[in-house]
């Protein structure tokens, strides 16, 4: 029974965080957009930049509104479900999620109503510091979040303590747990993957009213700012996913293994392009002594593979290998669309290639696909551990929840989660659909009457 | 003062914000349905529109700072109340959906059933939020692992089921006065109604709730033979409330508020007094298995590091505050940004 337990919890947070986990990104890369969308507004004073502004506005507010419900799950899930868990990292853990609340959430959250209802209430200046303050605070969210993951993959600044209720961590240098070792890498890699977000969200709206010829001034405007985000994303991304790999490498081995399947440590060490796992061998399409290459810049030297590893500390690997794999092949094709699209836009062919446009609009869905399958080949493969190295998943689980509770609660999430999703998909669909509105021009009318 | 201490100060100050301000628009969403047409019920939406969203972050605040602060009352409490605490998280959830997606569809049908979830959720929550505080106050089984030990009928003993109830009502008082204050004309005349059948429930509920302690939960009372002197907290309490009513009458609908938040905060206080330094009270061994501010909480570095970013943010949250409620105050106005 307690194996369930401990399955259904597992399932159970997953579900959470994924769910969740569709929603900050849009929230922090539309975000970046508003901030660059109306700061063009401001500077040119051009209605256009304007309407874009407002129409991007609505759309960060249902985003915002099902990010915000779904978030506050997160905050009791720990407790509820991690109870050893929460007792064991209070110390750590809880104190990164505190600084979340009092750093990040009041400045997102307070400003949002600004940044929804305060055009006509606040002047331009103003309100452009609350979509800048709304987008700082969705930034710092992340910041607190990923510092509190990182430090379950590559703890540092606690040492562990004995209490009545057994041994916790505790910590001994704050900014050492702050900056432990993958935390800034791995940051980077979040942020820009939620800017891809934004940049193709934008992009697919865009690349819809050009296919449809509706909107064509504002859609021209939005697909550049999108595109250009997009491009220079991308090639961040690149950057950003090495270094985080080689930080794995030098950290996490047992889960850079799982990430390519590399069950045998030998020199010229491959790496698969795609694949299967069978067992404990993997059948792919390889590149002999790249993985060597990636991990220490040198053809031959081996990296660590399962074999030099207890069974026992195994993550799942073919769960492992699919999902990293997925996530980098869905940046390819990010990359090839972003390239493509850059190309054509900066020629001024853009909008007589229709299947690159298609292409665009489905292609709002693929840093999703991206960003759920990063997160799930990162939290598997840290399995089994919860805190790499010194607390295995199966000792963090909650004693007093049973299976039926479990049962009773995923159901319920389930439930209302497909309900939020088809909600959210008919209401973006209408506002879409229904596209940007005409807009009084705000600085003119602001200078008029206030001289 | 000990650093325990210090960070209970913290929270408890942060429980004050969450029932004072959440507490309004929770209150705002008990009395939805009673608005007639869907002009009146976007006026009660609008008034909130700007706000609630902050309030709600109080409560992420006092959970996310029992984490850090007091992780064994964190976890002892999440996984114990399990079951209520998924009721809770579903209300929330439905209360933020049917906020956000009432007013993006124009279909009576649509509006009507965003305006039940919405209030009903709203309900809800606040009946939760006074149960499991009941509970806290009736003390639950919890073993000597600190791990809750009892079943789901524990948690509705009539005591706490009262203390829920109560929190209704005072929601509900709170929320229709917030409404005299932000409400203008026909819809001020039809919400001044609410106001004195909403503040005699809560006298009814407060004289229940009074008794009920001084018999059911004697314990809550100790503090009163302790420190005599204290005896004029339960008695501003009264005044605060008992001035509602009058303040009401003289038309002042702004210091019928802040008199209603002071009634908050000392009745809030009561039961900090009542049971400090006990957070969650074990009806197991009262002595050995409760959960105290001393047994539960974190390192004093870290708590020294948690009262640093206390008084680093706190100031700059009401910073914010102070900014987004006088960008909107005055009374509601439905423009096109309008829910």
């Amino acid at each position: 029974m307690g194996m369930d337990i401990l399955m259904l919890s597992r399932i159970q947070f997953a579900l959470n965080i994924g769910f969740h986990y569709l929603y900050p990104p849009i929230s922090i890369g539309l975000g970046l957009m508003l901030c660059i969308m109306e700061g063009m507004y401001l500077k040119t004073k051009n209605p256009k930049y304007k309407e874009m502004t407002s129409f991007w506005i609505k759309i960060f507010a249902l985003t915002f509104a099902i990010g915000v419900a779904t978030g506050l799950v997160q905050a009791f899930a720990f407790g509820t479900n991690w109870s050893r868990y929460s007792r064991f990292v209070g110390d750590v853990f809880g104190s990164a999620l505190a600084a979340e609340g009092i750093f990040a959430f009041f400045l997102e959250s307070g400003f949002l109503g600004v940044l929804l209802f305060g055009w006509d209430r606040v002047g331009p200046k103003l309100h452009y510091f609350s979509t800048i303050c709304v987008t700082l605070g969705a930034h710092f969210s992340a910041v607190w979040i990923v510092v509190a993951n990182s430090w379950m993959q590559t703890p540092a600044g606690h040492t562990i303590v004995d209490s009545p209720t057994g041994p916790r961590a505790v910590i001994t240098d704050f900014w050492a747990m702050v900056f432990n070792p993958s935390a800034m890498d791995r940051l980077l890699h979040v942020l820009v993957a939620c800017w891809l977000t934004g940049a193709f969200f934008v992009i697919s709206v865009a690349a819809y009213y050009l296919l449809r010829g509706k909107h064509l001034v504002i859609a021209r405007s939005m697909m550049h700012v999108g595109i250009v985000t997009a491009f220079i994303c991308c090639l961040l991304q690149l950057l950003s996913g090495d270094s985080s790999a080689r930080i794995a490498a030098k950290y996490q081995p047992a889960k850079l293994a799982a990430f390519e399947g590399n069950f045998v440590t030998q020199e010229y060490t491959p790496a698969s392009v795609i694949g299967w796992v069978d067992g404990e061998r993997v059948h792919s399409i390889s590149i002999p002594g790249l993985l060597s290459f990636m991990t220490y810049r040198n053809f031959k030297q081996p990296v660590m593979g399962l074999d030099q590893i207890p069974r026992d500390e195994w993550p799942n690997v073919p769960l492992v290998f699919q999902t990293y794999h997925i996530m980098v092949l869905m940046w390819g094709v990010m990359f090839l669309i972003a390239l493509f699209g850059f190309w054509h836009w900066w020629r001024g062919t853009l909008e007589k290639r229709r299947w690159l446009l298609w292409a665009m609009v489905y292609g709002v869905g693929l840093p999703h696909i991206a960003q759920q399958a990063g997160w799930i080949s990162a939290e598997v493969g840290r399995q089994p551990w919860i805190v790499w190295k010194i607390l295995r998943t199966s000792e963090g689980v909650s004693k007093s929840v049973s299976a039926g509770q479990l049962f009773g609660s995923i159901t319920m999430f389930l439930m209302i989660y497909i309900l939020l999703l088809c909600l959210f998909l008919f209401l973006l669909n209408l506002k879409i659909k229904h596209g940007p509105e005409e807009v009084v021009d705000t600085v003119t009318q602001y200078r008029e009457r206030s001289p | 003062m000990t650093l325990e201490a210090m960070w209970y100060v913290v929270i408890g100050a942060s429980v004050m914000f969450y029932v004072i301000l959440d507490g309004f628009d929770l209150g705002v969403g008990a009395l939805h349905l009673l608005a007639k047409d869907d002009h009146q019920r976007r006026l009660l939406l609008n008034s909130i529109g700007p706000v609630w969203d902050g309030n709600e972050v109080w409560i992420v605040i006092v959970v996310g700072g029992l984490f850090a602060g007091f992780p064994d009352v964190y976890a002892s409490l999440l996984s114990g109340f399990y079951t209520l605490i998924m009721v809770l998280l579903m209300g929330l959830m439905f209360r933020a959906a049917a906020i956000e997606f009432r007013s993006k569809h124009e279909s009576k049908g649509w509006r009507s059933l965003w305006d039940g979830v919405f209030s009903l959720a709203s309900i809800l929550v606040a009946f939760l939020l006074g149960l499991m505080l009941g509970n806290v106050i009736q003390g639950i089984p919890l073993d000597a692992t600190q791990d809750f030990v009892g079943t789901f009928s524990d948690f509705f003993r009539p005591y706490s089921i009262l203390v829920g109830i109560t929190a209704i009502a005072l929601f509900s008082m709170h929320g229709s006065i917030y409404l005299a204050m932000k409400t203008e004309g026909e819809a001020h005349d039809l919400v001044r109604r609410w106001i004195l059948p909403s503040i005699f429930f809560f006298f009814l509920c407060y004289l229940a709730t009074t008794i009920a302690t001084i018999i059911i939960v004697p314990h809550m009372t100790q503090f009163l033979s302790d420190f005599p002197l204290l005896i004029v907290v339960p008695i501003l309490a009264l005044i605060a409330i008992i001035n509602v009513p009058y303040q009401i009458r003289k038309k002042q609908d702004g210091w019928a508020f802040i008199s209603s938040s002071v009634a908050i905060i000392l009745l809030l206080s009561l039961f900090a007094f009542g049971t400090f330094p006990i957070l969650v009270l074990s009806t197991l061994e009262p002595q050995t298995h409760s959960l105290t501010i001393y047994n539960t909480a974190s390192s004093h570095s870290t708590l020294k590091t948690l009262l640093i970013f206390a008084a680093i943010g706190i100031p700059l949250i009401l910073c914010y505050g102070f900014f987004v409620y006088r960008t909107f105050r005055g009374k509601v106005k439905l423009d096109r940004t309008s829910y």
